[in-house]
């Protein structure tokens, strides 16, 4: 159990302009599983490589527990890092791989096939201790390379975007393991991802950072609910914003008059809401009704896309499919903007 | 592989092998009888007598192929263990890392194995004078690195070309120190180049003839001088017994580590960097 605690972290690249990481402070707390969220080249995997020790820190300071952990090295650091290509060794079986990092720590051989074994049965994994990795599944692998860095119960566990590389069945049985096993053993956890998705499935808190700079540190629900800015919420998947001002509760706008829920200060801002909490069609009933034309509309199978024109607003909307079937295009229809939906960015 | 090879295919290696057995192989056979002959004249297709003088003579102190025999072997093996340590590291910077003048000192450590070496061993005989190496075991191991140094630096930099220094990151953070990563995953991932790098730099140093004679003075008697002195004064049966002897550590070598050298490990493909 270790809280991390990141400080003003910065990394400037030998003969780089800008910082590839810029004043990064974090607080992660102990047993947390957190993502770094963002597109590739943000930082992100600088950050994990600098708490693991492999590259050196322009500024800034990282503690665990309340102790700098700066002057470290990383074999002494207790952070075990898992690579996106797991970098299993490739002329070490399965069972010493997984013994690696008890082996380095000198345990007799008899206490390591112990551990190994069961942590193969946890991983689930049991009778592959013999083979060679390249024998191994791309799933397998992973779970090879999980188990070598939970077997020596690391304070900080880090992992490179542990679920990009598998196809949709194994993401969430992976997602699974990671997280029980994570909950498990109590292991604070950061792990690097560029594709919200994963972040959201996987982890209690997600931290997102765009051009090295930390933008938002928060659940999952708050980045689709309260996005902190138009760059944050278009990460997330939203492209509806409406320019106007926030008086007495409501929204000023191009759209007319527009309620918001409780809580939204006054003054200027972007009202924005997610295409799949609008509602189309004639059941379309809230206290925000609008008329708007539809300009396209794609059958997407669970859903319906459809963009809509109101006033000389274009709105995104993934609608519910029964709702949609009588709609096409070039025709109005009322839609709906339900006041929880609603969120205003600065 | 159960595919069975075009009759082109095997036109062509059948007569690659003919071609290997003539030029590689026959040559030795007469060393070889000669060793056993006490008179062999043209045009008798063996000799008249035979007689193991040239081997009870060869393997006696007299000779000194005995002792020549373990000195040639204590320089190769010096040279060879000296070029495994200048040659990994300088392997690892040329093959991993990217910095200026890196061609230039590429072209410096290839200089020995194109020119000539007698063009250089005359200027660095004049150094080891001064330092005190000349006529020296030492000397004679320091300036056999000359040619076995190129080939240990190319295979291992081909190596290293291949190789990804993240396995490294990866044993760090799981505990490892930076010897005992260097020991278990350096080590045996690149094994196979400082195998078929160690061979080459055995037997090139077991073959240096003038290196050996310029900066050793005469003093440093390998078994090719000996040889040779052998060779002029036409002894044709000792002749073939050292022969025979000098050749053994090669093929020795070949045959224990001729599956380093092909195969998947692509050990050779240094070479293709020439």
């Amino acid at each position: 159990m270790t809280h991390v605690s990141l400080q003003e972290l910065t990394k400037v690249y030998p003969g780089a302009t800008a910082p590839a990481l810029d004043r990064l402070s974090l607080e992660i707390a102990s047993g947390e599983l957190t993502a770094l969220l963002g597109p590739s080249g943000c930082g992100k995997t600088t950050t994990m490589k600098m708490i693991a020790g492999l590259l050196p820190v322009s500024s800034g300071e990282i503690n665990f527990d309340g102790k700098s952990i700066l002057r470290e090295k990383p074999e002494n650091r207790n952070v075990v890092m898992v690579f996106q290509n797991y970098l299993l060794f490739p002329y070490m079986s399965v069972a010493d791989n997984i013994g690696f990092g008890l082996k380095m720590r000198k345990l007799p051989k008899d206490e390591i096939a112990r551990r190994v074994a069961e942590i193969l049965a946890l991983v689930r994994l049991p009778d592959l201790g013999a083979r060679k990795p390249k024998e191994l599944s791309g799933g397998q692998q992973q779970r090879v390379a999980l188990a070598r860095a939970l077997i020596v119960q690391p304070r900080v566990l880090l992992l490179d975007e542990p679920l990009s590389n598998l196809d949709a069945h194994l993401r969430f049985e992976m997602r699974d393991l990671i997280r029980n096993l994570q909950q498990e053993m109590g292991i604070t956890t950061i792990f690097v991802t560029h594709d919200q998705e994963e972040a959201v499935v996987l982890a209690d808190r997600i931290a997102l950072i765009l051009d090295g700079r930390l933008k938002q540190y928060d659940s999952a629900e708050a980045f689709y609910r309260r996005p902190i800015d138009e760059a944050t919420a278009r990460f997330f998947g939203s492209h509806n914003f409406v320019g106007g001002a926030v008086s007495d509760g409501a929204f000023d706008s191009p759209l007319g008059r527009i309620v918001l829920p409780n809580g939204i200060a006054d003054g200027p801002g972007k009202l924005t809401f997610r295409p799949e909490n609008l509602r189309i069609g004639p059941a379309a009933e809230s206290e925000n009704r609008l008329t708007a034309t539809v300009l396209s509309k794609i059958y997407l199978g669970t859903q319906t896309r459809l963009r809509v024109q109101v006033g000389d607003e274009v709105i995104e909307v993934l609608a519910n499919p029964n709702d949609a079937t009588e709609i096409a295009e070039g025709e109005t229809a009322p839609i709906s903007l339900p006041a929880p939906a609603l969120w205003v960015v600065r | 592989m159960s595919q069975r090879p075009s009759t082109g295919f095997r036109t062509f290696r059948a007569i690659t092998t003919v071609m290997m057995v003539t030029w590689l192989i026959l040559p030795l056979v007469p060393l070889a009888i000669w060793s056993f002959s006490r008179s062999w004249f043209f045009p008798n297709v063996l000799p008249s007598a035979w007689s193991l003088q040239g081997w009870e003579y060869a393997l006696s102190d007299r000779s000194g192929v005995i002792d020549a025999l373990w000195l040639t072997i204590g320089i190769s093996l010096g040279a060879t263990v000296l070029s495994v340590l200048a040659g990994v590291p300088a392997g690892r910077a040329l093959g991993m890392y990217n910095f200026r003048g890196k061609q230039f000192i590429e072209l410096l450590i290839l200089a020995p194995a194109i020119v000539p070496g007698i063009a250089v061993v005359l200027g660095i005989h004049v150094v080891f004078i001064w330092l005190g190496l000349a006529n020296s075991i030492f000397g004679v191991i320091l300036v056999h690195l000359i040619p076995t140094l190129p080939y240990m630096v190319l295979v291992m930099s081909g190596i290293f070309a291949n190789y990804d220094p993240a396995f490294e990151a990866q044993a760090r953070s799981l505990g490892a120190s930076p010897l005992k990563t260097f020991w278990y995953v350096t080590v045996p991932a690149i094994m196979p180049g400082i195998i078929v790098g160690a061979l080459f730099a055995f037997l090139i140093s077991w073959s240096q003839y003038i290196l050996t004679l310029l900066i050793g003075g005469g003093r440093v008697i390998t078994l090719p001088l000996l040889l040779f002195n052998f060779a002029t004064s036409g002894r044709n049966d000792l002749t073939g017994a050292i022969s025979v002897i000098y050749i053994i550590p090669g093929i020795l070598i070949l045959i224990l580590t001729a599956r380093h050298l092909s195969g998947r490990s692509g050990a050779v493909g240094g070479f293709g960097q020439i």
